[in-house]
């Protein structure tokens, strides 16, 4: 029997930890920075409501990839923390002024609007820093003598601003259609609307993105562009239109569920490509997953750990959107 | 300025944001507890006023967890950030500790926490019980796994050396019930029990000087000073048995707790002094002669090792370690006397209506989470020079960064952090300052409007007339 190749499971299980964040903190960051434009206080305090639930446990797998980073392969996450010293820390700060408004705007009468828009900043900071990481690794990291070798300004470039700005369109997107599925009214016709918007920015941003990366290392074009490479990598671009044409049509026909389906799919087909361009490095063009891998005692003690957990996790997770499952009741509030 | 280095400003920054951050942990650690405790007793009893004060608490509870969730989330990435070499380092041993914090702590917590606040219109009582008893096991599992990585870092066991410097697993077992573990464990738990016992206590004193017949307030005050006067006492034990075991395996940060700047035979208890590290004396000692050795020995002449044993540059700072260990233990001593005399005042049927204990109570409220800061000072501050005890030295675990990304950042973190949990301490005292019946009263009569509209009954039964 072959040895398991734990590096790759956990790198699998990272990617997988790091999507699910998408998925879910996705949503609950685009209704923040949707939410000055939302209408009044009660439709407001409404989609505020309709994440209020569960965006802590959302929040989690972000932890969860930042602590996975750390355990499976730390020398990747001593190498790329430093590397994007400045967006995560402002991506931290982010999450702070976002996550404390949930409790702190229903506390205060005086100062609502301060956390109101403490709530929109930090998701739109947070949002727009996340998309900067993300263009900022797939540039490319220099390492040397397993440290960070680069100076403190690289992940600054017009691409990662790039990525930073598709995915504030691609949240909205997932942020609206959460709406249409989980409200009614004015404030689903409002969310509908802007849905329709976000999803051609999204597609933009997708195309801007996945036309860019090629021309930033070789190895990205041969992967994407090379014979017969092609054959495995042309479906995915194909499906991203299908499922664009899938959540236009869905928006059209007044569909709740379908355009946040759709939406998540777009995500889902981002991340395979994503998947494409870095394998198998971790930090590209520097650390590969088998470098940066922890020793196999480390990778098996958590891999059993996550084995008998995750799905518990999964269970109870889906248990708890399951409680909060259909339209939102007005007036549905508070402990 | 040669003080003002990366290092040092990294240093700061990670003990302002990791002491910022356990302040809501510790409480909320026990406010868990004591909500499932509430809850449990509503559901056994009937008895209203459990589901009050459960009600009362919870909103408290979830401004305080929300704030140990954000900060808490920097700390996780705070590693690789300022300090990358300690991760690159570390990383196959504390990874694990801190990956199944996250499975077995973070997610149930996080996960059940939305049906405990937000649920009780959707789930039955048993349902959310059962969500109050998950997060309350959250947490203390959440401090189990952190404080075995804290301890591995203080009484490294169970590792081997590879190639690259990196620490790595050999027998998982000793990693994580490394030597020190089991005695941080109990002694941050009680900790936290009692850092929210006395909040509690607190408030309810501060509610009962106003009014002594408050029931409410009545049945808090008594929960909170049983457990003051039940935890306290075991708390010195469990913090007496802790600082034996660090005089086995890390006699150097006992030596400067103590102030023993020399190595000898009969060392005395000092009490209290001006530790001063130029001429390696305390000053202005008030001591008990040989006491140091009789508790840390077992024997009058007992050697106790000093500072001495050490060079200059490996020492801790002495006089921070001195003063911190000292605060600590005063206010451990004020607490089993709060506890033993509200026994007295309660033997006698005067817990309620003796003003002098319920000002004292309502004054020693934060009296428990300046005991457990202290405590944290000195456990940590006295790990230096190192990050992994004896064997990985601070000053190589920081990231190669430079001067000015480290203090822009500590500059932002301070900003926000003062802002933002200012603002959120200032809420939970606003709350917390609420009379506890009119507050529930309110949030209740919110509920009525609410169910009304929803035409569904709702776990929290009717509510009282």
């Amino acid at each position: 029997m072959p040895e398991l190749d734990l590096a790759l499971i956990w790198l699998i299980l990272l990617g997988a930890a790091v999507l699910a964040y998408v998925l879910l903190d996705g949503f609950d960051l685009g209704v923040g920075i949707l939410f000055p434009f939302l209408g009044d206080e009660p439709q407001r305090t409404m989609a505020m409501n309709s994440v209020a639930p569960v965006w802590d446990g959302n929040e989690t797998w972000l932890v969860l990839g930042g602590g996975g980073l750390f355990a499976a392969f730390p020398l990747a996450y001593a190498v790329i923390m430093p590397a994007l010293y400045a967006p995560v820390v402002a991506m931290l700060t982010g999450l702070i002024l976002r996550g404390v408004a949930f409790e702190f705007r229903g506390k205060t009468e005086r100062r609502r609007e301060l956390w109101d828009r403490s709530f929109f900043a930090g998701s739109l900071l947070a949002t727009f820093c996340q998309g900067i990481i993300l263009g900022a690794l797939l540039q490319g990291i220099p390492m040397e003598n397993r440290a960070y070798s680069g100076g403190w300004w690289d992940w600054l470039t017009p691409f990662s601003l790039v990525t930073g700005i598709a995915l504030v369109a691609g949240y909205c997107l997932l942020g609206a259609t959460w709406l249409v599925l989980k409200t009614g009214g004015n404030l689903q016709r409002r969310a509908r609307r802007m849905a329709r918007g976000f999803a051609w920015a999204t597609l933009a941003g997708i195309g801007v993105f996945s036309l860019w990366t090629p021309f930033l290392q070789e190895g990205y074009m041969t992967k994407w562009f090379g014979w017969p490479a092609l054959l495995y990598t042309a479906p995915v671009p194909l499906l991203v239109l299908a499922t664009g044409v899938l959540l236009f049509k869905s928006l059209g026909r007044g569909r709740d569920l379908a355009p946040f389906l759709s939406a998540q799919g777009l995500f889902v087909l981002c991340s395979i490509g994503l998947w494409i361009s870095f394998y198998p490095y971790v930090v590209p063009s520097s650390v590969t997953l088998w470098d940066a891998a922890a020793p196999d005692a480390s990778l098996g003690f958590l891999l059993v750990g996550a084995a008998v957990l995750l799905p518990l996790i999964l269970a109870y997770t889906a248990g708890v959107y399951w409680v909060f499952r259909g339209k939102l009741r007005p007036g549905e509030g508070y402990h | 300025m040669e003080w003002f280095t990366a290092l040092n400003v990294a240093r700061i920054q990670f003990a302002f944001t990791v002491s910022f951050h356990i302040v809501f942990p510790a409480f909320t650690i026990g406010l868990a507890s004591y909500l499932a405790v509430l809850e449990g007793l509503w559901l056994a009893t009937g008895r209203n006023v459990y589901r009050r004060l459960f009600r009362f608490w919870v909103r408290i509870f979830a401004v305080a967890f929300g704030m140990g969730v954000v900060s808490g989330v920097v700390m996780s990435y705070q590693f690789g950030t300022n300090w990358s070499r300690f991760s690159d380092l570390t990383g196959p041993v504390l990874g694990p500790l801190l990956g199944y914090e996250v499975l077995s702590a973070f997610f149930l917590e996080a996960g059940f926490l939305g049906v405990m606040l937000f649920g009780m219109n959707r789930v039955g009582r048993g349902l959310h019980f059962f969500a109050t008893l998950m997060v309350a096991l959250g947490t203390l599992m959440s401090a189990f796994w952190i404080l075995s990585a804290n301890s591995w870092m203080q009484t490294p066991a169970g590792h081997l050396v590879n190639a690259a410097g990196q620490f790595v697993p050999e027998d998982w077992w000793a990693v994580v019930f490394n030597p020190s573990f089991p005695y941080r464990f109990v002694h941050m738990v009680l900790a936290a029990y009692l850092t929210t016992a006395f909040i509690v206590g607190g408030v309810a004193a501060h509610h009962l000087l106003r009014d002594s017949a408050q029931r409410d307030s009545r049945v808090m005050f008594s929960m909170a000073m049983w457990m003051a006067t039940l935890v306290a006492p075991l708390q010195v034990v469990a913090g007496d048995l802790h600082s034996l075991n660090t005089a086995r395996h890390q006699p150097m940060k006992v030596a400067a707790m103590e102030g023993h700047f020399e190595t000898r035979r009969g060392q005395p208890l000092i009490l209290f002094g001006i530790p001063d590290t130029e001429t390696s004396t305390v000053r202005y000692a008030i001591e008990i002669p040989n006491g140091g050795s009789i508790l840390l020995g077992h024997a009058a002449d007992a050697e106790l090792p000093g500072l001495d044993r050490l060079a200059r540059d490996d020492w801790p700072h002495v006089p921070l370690l001195f003063y911190s260990f000292r605060i600590m233990v005063a206010l451990g001593l004020i607490m089993v006397s709060i506890g033993l005399w509200s026994l007295v005042q309660r033997l006698r049927g005067r817990l309620y209506d003796t003003p002098s204990l319920l000002r004292t109570a309502r004054l020693f409220a934060p009296g428990g989470l300046v005991a457990m800061l202290c405590g944290w000072v000195v456990t940590e501050v006295g790990r230096q020079p190192y990050t992994v005890y004896g064997l990985l030295r601070t000053a190589e675990s920081v990231s190669p960064v430079e001067l000015p990304a480290v203090a822009g950042s500590f500059a932002a973190f301070v900003i926000v952090y003062t802002a933002v949990f200012g603002a959120g301490v200032l809420y939970s005292l606003k709350l917390m300052r609420e009379d506890p019946a009119a507050a529930v009263e309110r949030v209740e009569g919110e509920d009525r409007e609410h169910i009304g509209m929803l035409r569904r009954r709702t776990a929290w039964g009717r509510p009282e007339q």
